[in-house]
């Protein structure tokens, strides 16, 4: 189910300098605003739990989540050159989960372990806040690429609407809007994250963590399912 | 020695009918497979290549279907037109991942032997990206070439090449054919087909048009009635030496052009006629302009025969 050349290839095309320096930005930016943060205001669980919740998880993974989801395989759709993975005797569905593997590698490096690093810097992991973040981030992850690599395989406008899910429904109406939270990647995690921090960390989720943990499950799986399928079936039209 | 069956093939999208109700076999040598833009070349190839499903029909490598058959691949070498392909790694990295997709038991090997065949050792451990449009023709035709596959595919492999590129190329799958390949490729030019192809399948407008040797096409296409417009010192006279030859078929004075509409039907004795019954007349010849010389009107007319 793994294909070390197929993994090699996303991992490279995923890495190029731009999107290398795309993926990059947030999490640079969330170890700064950590250093400033305890800089001025000095260890504080609740502005921990707030940068961490608020920006980290609300935000910056799903973006992270799309750029390497969608990244792992749209432009080779885009630009054709998926021709020469697809015409190998290569089972499709090991083409889609390699590269979901490579997507969540990316996507963790990217935010579980910048989250850790921040949360440490935060409050030095008062009440495991940081390893509660951490974790919620690296489950997140998981779900996201499964996510945005299914969208990669079916739209050629991937980006434009992960970025809206990202932006709009996760980091808005996920946050905000209460029915819409038991739909929201952020909220599964977060359910984790409310499990593994201190009691006093006041971090809280509206999904329980049986159902949170289902629904991930079912969102990675179900979405890696599909893309596999739509995969097999992938017409490169659009030259006549 | 593998054959590609076509049989009864048709293929649309929504209700555009691409591909209609097309037998043919593409047996080991080179084949072309030849029609103007839009005939629906591309459709077929990526049917034979399992990019695509037959609507209605078959489409087989001797007898296993090809679509949704990632099998099939260990047959088949393809060449597509599109020109995607890694651009960030180089020549011989591309190869090289092509040789190890296909799970070969030696990869470094295959994929210099492929690169040595083109001829692009001396650019291998360059980038795609800075290649010309040739360069990555030729890498693009080493990586369909790395297994040694017995069909080899290729869609419009001469567009943007240079002359000297397009030899080399004929060459190589000239080599490749009369190892006992099947090499098919596509094109909307006659004379690139020609040059190549010891048998020609024409499609046009979607039909299977016409099949055989580039002899048999040649002569579809030049014993058809041929149209000219001629201008002369005395277009009437003309016109009355002309038609009593058996190679015209009919004269007409078009007034408005101030010129002769002339139908002939034997191109190659009406070209010897007409300079040779003007200068015999004493008529001086001012303009002589085939009518209807373009590509298009000649596969129209291969359909309607």
């Amino acid at each position: 189910m793994f294909n070390p050349t197929v993994a090699r290839l996303t991992y490279r095309a995923l890495l190029g300098r731009r999107r290398a320096l795309m993926l990059a930005a947030l999490p640079v930016l969330l170890l700064v605003v950590a250093a400033a943060v305890r800089g001025m205001t000095g260890a504080d669980d609740e502005v921990t739990s707030e940068l961490l919740g608020g920006f980290a998880l609300a935000t910056m993974v799903p973006l992270v989540g799309v750029i390497a989801g969608t990244g792992a395989i749209g432009p080779e759709i885009d630009d054709g050159s998926v021709v020469y993975l697809l015409a190998k005797p290569v089972k499709r569905p090991t083409i889609i989960v390699t590269k979901l593997v490579v997507a969540i590698g990316v996507t963790v490096a990217f935010t579980a372990v910048p989250v850790l690093v921040a949360g440490f810097i935060l409050n030095g992991n008062s009440q495991d806040i940081a390893v509660a973040f951490a974790l919620a981030a690296a489950v997140a992850s998981i779900a996201y690429s499964a996510l945005f690599l299914l969208l990669g395989t079916v739209s050629r406008h991937a980006v434009v609407i992960g970025l809206g899910y990202a932006l709009i429904w996760e980091a808005l109406v996920g946050s905000l809007v209460e029915g819409a939270k038991t739909l929201s990647v952020q909220q599964w995690a977060l359910a984790l994250a409310e499990k593994v921090a201190g009691n006093g960390a006041d971090v809280s989720s509206s999904v329980a963590l049986p159902a949170a943990l289902v629904l991930l499950a079912v969102v990675t799986v179900g979405g890696t399912w599909f893309a596999g399928q739509k995969l097999r079936t992938l017409t490169l039209a659009g030259e006549e | 020695m593998t054959t590609i069956h076509i049989d009864r093939t048709s293929r649309w999208f929504g209700n555009v009918v691409a591909v209609n109700d097309i037998t043919m076999q593409i047996a080991p040598g080179v084949t072309g497979l030849l029609g103007p833009n839009g005939a629906g070349k591309s459709t077929l190839i990526h049917m034979m290549g399992g990019f695509l499903a037959p609507s209605n029909g078959s489409v087989t490598l001797d007898s296993t279907p090809i679509w949704r058959n990632e099998q099939a691949y260990r047959q088949i070498g393809l060449v597509p037109e599109r020109e995607g392909m890694y651009d960030f790694l180089t020549g011989y990295e591309f190869v090289l991942a092509n040789a190890q997709l296909h799970q070969l038991p030696d990869p470094p090997a295959a994929a210099r032997a492929a690169l040595a065949t083109v001829e692009m050792e001396y650019a291998q451990e360059r980038k795609i990206s800075t290649y010309s449009k040739g360069m990555r023709q030729r890498v693009k035709m080493a990586s369909a070439l790395v297994h040694e596959p017995s069909v080899l595919l290729l869609d419009e492999p001469f567009n943007g090449m240079d002359p000297r590129q397009r030899m080399q190329l004929m060459e190589l799958l000239r080599r490749m054919g009369d190892e006992g390949r099947t090499v098919l490729f596509s094109s909307h030019i006659l004379e690139e087909v020609e040059q190549l192809a010891s048998h020609i399948e024409v499609v046009v407008a979607g039909r299977h048009a016409a099949s055989g040797d580039f002899r048999k096409i040649r002569r579809l296409m030049t014993d058809r009635p041929h149209r000219y417009l001629v201008r002369s010192s005395d277009d009437r006279r003309l016109a009355a030496a002309l038609i009593a030859d058996a190679s015209t078929a009919g004269i007409e004075l078009d007034w408005s052009e101030q010129a002769l509409r002339i139908q002939a039907i034997d191109f190659t004795r009406f070209t010897e006629l007409l300079p040779r019954v003007a200068r015999e007349a004493g008529i001086t010849l001012y303009a002589v302009s085939p009518s209807d010389e373009s590509l298009e009107s000649v596969f129209s007319y291969l359909v309607a025969a």
